[in-house]
């Protein structure tokens, strides 16, 4: 059970979006996460996708990707070298002499606070997935008030693009 | 000028040739009717039920290859016609199915007879749309029929809300489309098909499995002259009966679950196998483990890459048309001097004879109670093998598959993929309509011709001769089977009690009904029926209640772990 980042380009209509994650749901296949947006070129969006399977499994969502009529085109990054990306804002009790800690802590992991209240931070970070649960791990649990991931997005290294 | 949306509609089905549409009116499409009404080009045609208007559209599809064409209304006349949508989208049918919708202020609003028909087919059919422009209209259904037709063919949903039909635009229907997200692949890689022959020629004992594909691509003749040119043995799924003459020796019957003894050995015992437009579905194919234990090397062209290596991981895979590639691989093949492993290959036709031998669709021939494959045999002689042979769902669709032997593509109309009862009747019509002079028979179940049997007044109306024969087995037999097979002889719900009297019933809408009881009988009734030139005659066979269908390959075993009758 690899996991895969699934990048995909599909014609910016309503009811793409529930085509695809429809197609999960009925064929089974899991997904970890999956974001969406329009391109430089209004008339598409770019998806990625991320999910767990055998290489057969992949294989077939890759297949049944392309199948559908509104996917442009489909690339498992994967395939080669790539780079992914995911934010996070978390919104932490800073209080007292937590207040110098999580500024600390922020720095370590280069993020940013963003918002300051009197008694929270919202810190702002990106950066792949387990760069982001590592820096959960460290916060002490009961300081975190609340957390919100975008899911991951990705793209080639180097010359590899993705493009119509 | 600028016409009103249901006038462009029914404008756009003239521009695309459709002969027929059949459909069912209600409010969101009156428009649309009030324009069928103004026009004789396209003839509606009034079923009863619209799950019958789309399985109709689907009969006529699947016996001309034409896109086949359903009209419904919004809601349950949207929800009436999933079944059918269904049915097509697991046969790789081509159809537009347009339905009605309510006004676009009052979608999501739960309004009355409101249902989100993109929504609850989306996973059943190739694509759909909704159209919220006037000007949309001619676009969408030229992509509808454009869609549908090409690729691995598909039912395409355009759904219409009511207010759409009434605003005004210009019509222009385009010539062409283009779109950047679909170009099915047409042309399979040379390199692919230059191994494939190579394969092929080095195989000491080849098989080839022929699907749907085969028809829908229409490539029956290069198939014929491929095998012919090979000089091997070759099977057809239920779906691709006809592609390949089943009156040839070269070909051993059906496969998988109700296959020959000869061609599931085969299958399974073949060194290099030619897949062509077929899936290596769980009805052909039921336990992937088991196929494996045998090496073979497996060839593979299908239109839809998705259908390759789904199930069953193959060496060679040739995306494209199977016309195409087939072609190719007959010019190569007539081109080679190599002549292939001659004496291997007559060895390996030694062993297929001798498993033909063991006769597996032999019954007992001199039974008192009429024997249900006894029936089809002499539907096939009389008829001379040359109907128009559709079906609905059970034993009597097996053996109606077994015993009536398809010499041509597009002559066995039946639901293969999603088993759809209530099938038979109206996809019948569909065929009727479409080859009026045609000898077209309906083979159903005393319990499936009931889904569907309102469909009688449609052919009283429409003057449609169908010649229906139902093997009257009092039971839905092929559950019966399996209840005797697996569940203990339990016949849990099975028993068709309160049935109607047939005949009545057939003259109650209009037609002749025959009943017949004896075996000595039966080949009159058809010939009688058949005589009937302008008259729809159902014929009740009474059937042997306890009869099976054999061979059988139960869930999950191996290809060659079939029960054979006289195994029992
Ligand atoms: C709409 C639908 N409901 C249920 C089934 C399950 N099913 C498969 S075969 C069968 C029995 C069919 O009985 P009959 O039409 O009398 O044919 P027979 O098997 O006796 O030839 C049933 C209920 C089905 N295929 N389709």
């Amino acid at each position: 059970m690899m996991r895969h980042n699934i990048s995909v380009l599909l014609e910016n209509e309503a009811g793409a979006l529930s085509r695809v994650s429809g197609l999960f749901s009925a064929r089974g296949y899991n997904i970890e996460s999956l974001t969406v947006a329009p391109t430089e070129d209004p008339s598409m969006s770019r998806m990625t996708i991320v999910t767990r399977g055998s290489e057969e499994v992949i294989e077939q969502i890759v297949k049944q990707l392309n199948k559908l009529i509104e996917v442009v085109k489909v690339l498992d990054l994967n395939e080669g070298a790539h780079i992914e990306r995911e934010l996070m804002l978390v919104k932490v009790k800073a209080e007292g002499e937590w207040r110098e800690e999580l500024k600390r802590m922020s720095d370590i992991f280069r993020g940013r606070i963003i918002d300051v209240a009197d008694s929270t931070y919202t810190i702002e970070l990106t950066g792949n997935g387990t760069k982001l649960d590592a820096f959960l791990e460290a916060l002490d649990p009961s300081v975190i008030l609340e957390t919100v991931r975008t899911g991951a997005c990705g793209i080639g290294r180097g010359e590899r693009v993705l493009k119509v | 000028m600028e016409l009103s949306g249901a006038e462009i509609t029914v404008r756009c089905l003239q521009e695309e040739g459709v002969e027929f549409a059949f459909g069912y009116p209600g409010g969101a499409v009156l428009y649309i009717y009030d324009e069928i009404f103004k026009q004789n080009k396209v003839k509606h045609v009034l079923v009863r039920h619209e799950q019958a208007a789309v399985h109709a559209a689907d009969g006529y599809a699947r016996a001309t290859g034409r896109v086949g064409v359903a009209l419904v209304t919004s809601g349950p006349g949207a929800t009436n016609a999933v079944t059918g949508i269904a049915t097509a989208y697991m046969d790789s049918i081509p159809m537009v199915i347009i339905s009605g919708q309510v006004p676009t202020a009052a979608i999501g609003l739960d309004a009355f007879q409101e249902v989100d028909m993109v929504g609850i087919t989306r996973p059943c059919v190739k694509h759909n749309f909704l159209v919220k422009d006037v000007k949309d209209i001619a676009p969408t259904l030229k992509k509808a029929f454009h869609i549908a037709a090409t690729g691995r063919p598909g039912p395409v949903v355009v759904d219409i809300p009511k207010d759409v039909t009434i605003h005004t635009a210009k019509f222009d229907y385009p010539k062409s489309v283009s779109l950047r997200s679909y170009s099915p692949v047409t042309k399979g890689h040379p390199m692919q098909i230059k191994k494939a022959v190579k394969l092929l020629l080095s195989a000491k004992r080849p098989f080839v499995y022929t699907g749907g594909g085969v028809i829908l691509s229409e490539a029956s003749n290069a198939l014929i002259k491929l095998i012919k040119q090979l000089g091997v043995p070759c099977t057809s799924t239920l779906m691709g009966l006809g592609g390949y003459p089943e009156s040839d020796r070269q070909h051993l019957g059906m496969l998988g679950m109700h296959g020959t003894y000869e061609a599931n050995m085969a299958m399974q015992h073949c060194d290099v196998l030619l897949a062509v437009g077929a899936r290596f579905d769980d009805r052909v194919i039921g336990n992937t483990e088991h196929f494996k234990q045998e090496k073979r090397q497996i060839i593979h062209i299908d239109i839809d890459p998705s259908s390759i290596s789904k199930r069953v991981k193959v060496d060679v895979p040739i995306v494209g048309d199977v016309g195409q590639v087939l072609g190719e691989m007959l010019k190569q093949l007539q081109a080679s001097k190599d002549k292939g492993e001659q004496a291997a290959l007559k060895a390996w036709w030694a062993q297929i004879e001798l498993w033909r031998s063991k006769n597996c669709l032999n019954y007992d021939r001199t039974s008192k109670i009429i024997k249900p494959q006894f029936v089809i045999e002499k539907l096939y002689e009389v008829t001379k093998g040359d109907a128009y042979v559709t079906s609905d769902v059970g034993q009597h669709q097996m053996w109606a598959a077994q015993y009536y032997k398809f010499d041509k593509p597009r002559r066995w109309i039946n639901s293969g993929g999603l088993g759809t009862m209530g099938f038979g009747l109206p996809s019948a019509m569909g065929v009727k309509m479409a080859f009026p002079k045609a000898n077209v028979a309906c083979i159903t179940g005393e319990a499936s011709i009931q889904m569907c049997i309102q469909e009688l007044s449609t052919c009283k109306q429409y003057h449609l001769p169908i010649k229906v024969l139902t093997l009257n087995n009092r039971y839905m037999g092929m559950v019966r089977q399996w209840q005797q097979f697996f569940h203990g002889n339990r016949y849990s719900e099975s028993y068709m009690d309160a049935l109607p009297d047939f005949v009545k019933l057939a003259e109650a809408y209009g037609h002749v009904g025959i009943r017949i009881e004896k075996p000595s009988d039966v080949e009159g009734a058809i010939k009688e029926a058949f005589k009937l030139k302008d008259k729809l005659v159902f014929m009740d066979f009474l059937t042997d209640q306890t009869e099976n269908v054999y061979p059988m390959v139960p869930g999950g075993k191996g290809l060659s772990e079939m029960i054979l009758a006289e195994d029992l």
